[in-house]
């Protein structure tokens, strides 16, 4: 039947359809909804877990594929760098059952710290990569990649990238049957990585390379069209925006579509590259194909000029388009293009939208308590990777570093240890603290750093859609687990200043964050509050405009969406109030009420 | 049939949704449907914009600037920011409500949608405004809103989709107890013009 699959789905959809046995991975945007639809749509016999972080699940499904199950890890791509260890000595030992490492980069990146690109990460490891430009494409190649690496023997890395993640597309979907029984693992010194074994295997990998290049030279995916002497190669979603642009430009040029960047099909490269005079290459993120298309000419003394981005002749960051590739085409191409761009130029000046924190969110009230304990003192706040790190916005202004998940809580140490003279806070979400926090904290307390460790716990993995963690005490499989205790974790590892607070209620959390600020060693506040989409609001607030004396406090200090100004006074937008209520705790002049819903 | 639509909103407003939609009730035809959504930490609060391409032919999901048939707009701001992904003959469906957003509010400032309206008006050859407020208000809940808008574009009788079709999606896709609701919602938003 034909469905509307976004790319995650159809990776999901196509991996069950491939038999997959065990899937496993930790949320990041853009990959997380592959899991999601596991969980939704599994047959029976398919198993299915968030890990917690990306390490983990990759040396579950290192157990997993060695045990013969078809196995599928998902990650964006800082996971990748958080698992590499696991995957680059699972590539040398290798697997019996199938191993798809999905990871999911970022060009933008719209929800990233990096731009960096996976596709260099395969030619590190030397594992396969396959590179999908639509969601059909990649429902298709999720299974290749499961024949691939049982073909193999290691794994393969599937690399989607937003585009193709988040992108819909019509899809046939097969009927999904339970996998089949994994055959069990079997005992051998295979399994074990030593000097001797990792020497042998490494001599392996090099040498697969050329036989897997031209193996993959004859794979459909990749694939030499058109004709001329203008030829264009490109991989991942810039193929389908460089199809669009040459159909809209009715020329012709011959085109290289890699769907396998490493390792590079260069038979089919060199038949691509006959009789041409000059190549531009379209890729987001690094010149992978580009270089490898150099490195071609270089080899077999071929006498074709590549342009790219070594050349300045496309885009270095962020992502591409139909209308970039058209008009770089154009100047490349020397051809007339009569496009008429309608000027709107004389639009009125509209003020900048960038997401925020949502109306009634806990993580506001906790950074205004910890902002409004600590005014007038010296402080340095940390943040980390979650709906938290929104925080930075005006007003709140409350993240001063930001670097990866986990550092709100090591950054600090360093701070601390370099003498500088503040009370150092980490703010770190609970999700977070499970995947990489706590470890962070033991740190804190074996070598004597100072700092304030403000737990936000909102009972959710927040901004990749609201994944269960360790700590809610639900299983991907619709199972009821023990809860994992953070105040229990913290007290265990040898924290013994540990406060729990309702961020909602100001008061006592700006009296806690004043006292914890006082003390010393390692103090933790866990700030407990619900993420305000999983619950329907029971009241909402209103400015009684009568008591309203146009201060603007409210609208000055808390940053709030549904929170504007309408004829000089506060005004709340009722369809945006999530009723958290903490306008009027600010309010000098009790004029927010509440209305019950 | 070959159509592209882009919808522009604030996050939160349920552009998502609307997007599917419109792409299932052109799959439900036999049509080829893609669609491309901000899903993420971009969507929260901010600026987002779904594209929907139906009909075969095209590889992207994106809609080039320029290229869209139609513009359904959540919120006027959003209509104005978006206006370049719009064909010269395009028509733009346009909620009249703004969504104060939290950096004209810390100027003091507010976003006029009156405004936006009227250059929008000025630039295009057609505009339905569609006074989302009172139609959520009068369907008891602000989340009917796309599906308002969806019911105005139906209506315009450039969108290559019938009000009928829409709801059918919506009978696959909602659940029983707010059915009425969004029908509602449908057929009021068809009487904007």
């Amino acid at each position: 039947m034909k469905e509307l699959l976004m790319g995650n789905e159809a990776i999901a959809v196509g991996a069950l359809a491939a038999g997959v046995n065990i899937v496993c991975g930790y949320p990041g945007t853009p990959s997380s909804e592959v899991i999601d639809t596991i969980a939704k749509r599994k047959p029976e016999g398919v198993y299915v877990e968030w890990s917690v972080n990306e390490k983990t699940a990759m040396e579950v499904a290192a157990g997993a594929a060695y045990s013969g199950s078809r196995t599928l890890v998902t990650m964006k791509q800082m996971g990748l760098n958080v698992c590499a260890d696991p995957l680059m000595c699972v590539n040398y030992i290798g697997v019996k059952g199938g191993l798809v490492v999905l990871t999911a980069d970022d060009p933008g990146p719209i929800s990233s710290q990096t731009e960096q690109d996976s596709r260099h990460f395969g030619k590190y490891a030397y594992i396969p990569v396959l590179d999908p430009s639509t969601p059909e494409q990649a429902f298709r190649m999720v299974q290749d990649a499961f024949e691939l690496s049982e073909k193999i023997g290691t794994p393969v890395i599937l690399r989607p990238t937003t585009r193709v993640c988040h992108n819909c597309a019509s899809i046939d979907v097969p009927e999904l049957k339970s996998p089949g029984k994994p055959s069990g693992f079997v005992k051998s010194s295979r399994w074990v990585i030593f000097p001797k074994l990792a020497y042998d295997a490494k001599s392996k990998l090099f040498e697969r390379e050329t036989r897997l290049s031209d193996m993959l030279s004859e794979y459909g995916e990749n694939e030499v069209s058109g004709s001329g002497k203008i030829g264009v190669a490109c991989g991942g979603v810039s193929c389908a925006y460089t199809k669009d642009a040459i159909a809209e430009l009715g020329e012709n040029f011959k085109l290289f579509s890699v769907a396998t960047p490493y390792p590079f099909p260069e038979k089919l490269a060199l038949e691509f590259l006959s009789g041409l005079e000059k190549v531009i290459v379209f890729e987001e993120l690094d010149p992978v194909i580009e270089d490898a298309l150099i490195t071609v000419c270089g080899k077999y003394n071929l006498n074709v000029k590549i342009f790219g981005k070594r050349t300045g002749d496309t885009i270095h960051a962020g992502e591409n388009s139909q209308m970039k590739i058209k008009s770089e085409l154009v100047k490349f191409a020397d051809l007339k293009c009569e496009d008429e761009a309608a000027d709107f130029s004389d639009a009125p000046a509209l003020p900048a939208r960038p997401p925020i924190l949502c109306a009634g969110c806990p993580h506001r009230a906790s950074f205004y308590a910890v902002k409004q304990a600590m005014k007038g003192k010296k402080a340095v706040f940390c943040g980390d990777i979650g709906c938290y790190t929104l925080g930075n916005a005006m007003p709140l202004d409350m993240v001063d570093t930001c670097l990866c998940m986990g550092a709100s809580v090591s950054v600090p140490q360093g701070m601390y240890h370099s003498g500088n003279d503040a009370v150092h806070f980490g703010f770190i979400g609970d999700s977070t603290f499970f995947h990489s926090g706590i470890t962070n904290v033991i740190n804190a307390v074996y070598n004597q750093a100072e700092e304030v460790v403000i737990i936000l716990d909102n009972s959710t993995t927040a901004m990749t859609g609201h994944q269960p963690h360790p700590g809610i005490g639900k299983t991907m499989m619709g199972d009821v687990s023990e809860k994992v205790s953070i105040e229990k974790i913290l007290t265990a590892i040898g924290v013994t200043s540990v406060r729990v607070v309702d961020p909602l209620c100001l008061k006592s959390a700006i009296n806690a964050v004043k006292e914890a600020a006082e003390e010393h060693g390692v103090r933790c506040i866990i700030f407990r509050s619900p993420c305000v989409a999983l619950f329907k609001p029971k009241k909402r607030l209103m400015v009684n405009s009568d008591k309203c004396k146009s201060c603007m406090k409210c609208v000055k200090e808390l940053g709030c969406p549904a929170i504007s100004t309408k004829d000089g006074k506060a005004f709340i937008d009722d369809s945006l109030c999530n009723g958290c209520g903490i306008c009027a705790e600010v309010c000098p002049f009790g004029a927010f009420e509440e209305v019950q819903c | 049939m070959n159509k592209n639509f882009v919808l522009c909103g604030v996050g939160g407003q349920g552009t998502v949704l609307a997007s599917r939609v419109l792409a299932q009730a052109a799959m439900a035809r036999g049509d080829f449907a893609r669609t491309a959504e901000t899903i993420g930490m971009a969507q929260r609060g901010g600026s987002v914009i779904s594209h929907v391409r139906i009909g075969d032919g095209v590889q992207s999901a994106i809609v080039p600037a320029g290229g869209a048939d139609m513009l359904i707009a959540f919120e006027p701001g959003e209509a104005v920011r978006s206006l370049g992904y719009l064909k010269k003959d395009g028509i733009c469906v346009v909620s009249s409500s703004a969504v104060q957003p939290v950096t004209a509010a810390l100027t003091g400032s507010r976003l006029d949608a009156d405004e936006m309206i009227n250059y929008l008006k000025s630039k295009l050859k057609k505009v339905i405004v569609v006074d989302t407020e009172s139609i959520c208000k009068k369907c008891g809940s602000p989340k009917v809103m796309n599906v308002a808008l969806l019911g105005a574009a139906a209506a315009s009788g450039e969108a290559g989709f019938t009000a009928e079709e829409i709801e059918n999606v919506l009978y696959s896709k909602l659940p029983a107890k707010v059915l009425d609701m969004n029908r509602e919602a449908l057929r009021l938003g068809a009487q904007a013009d």
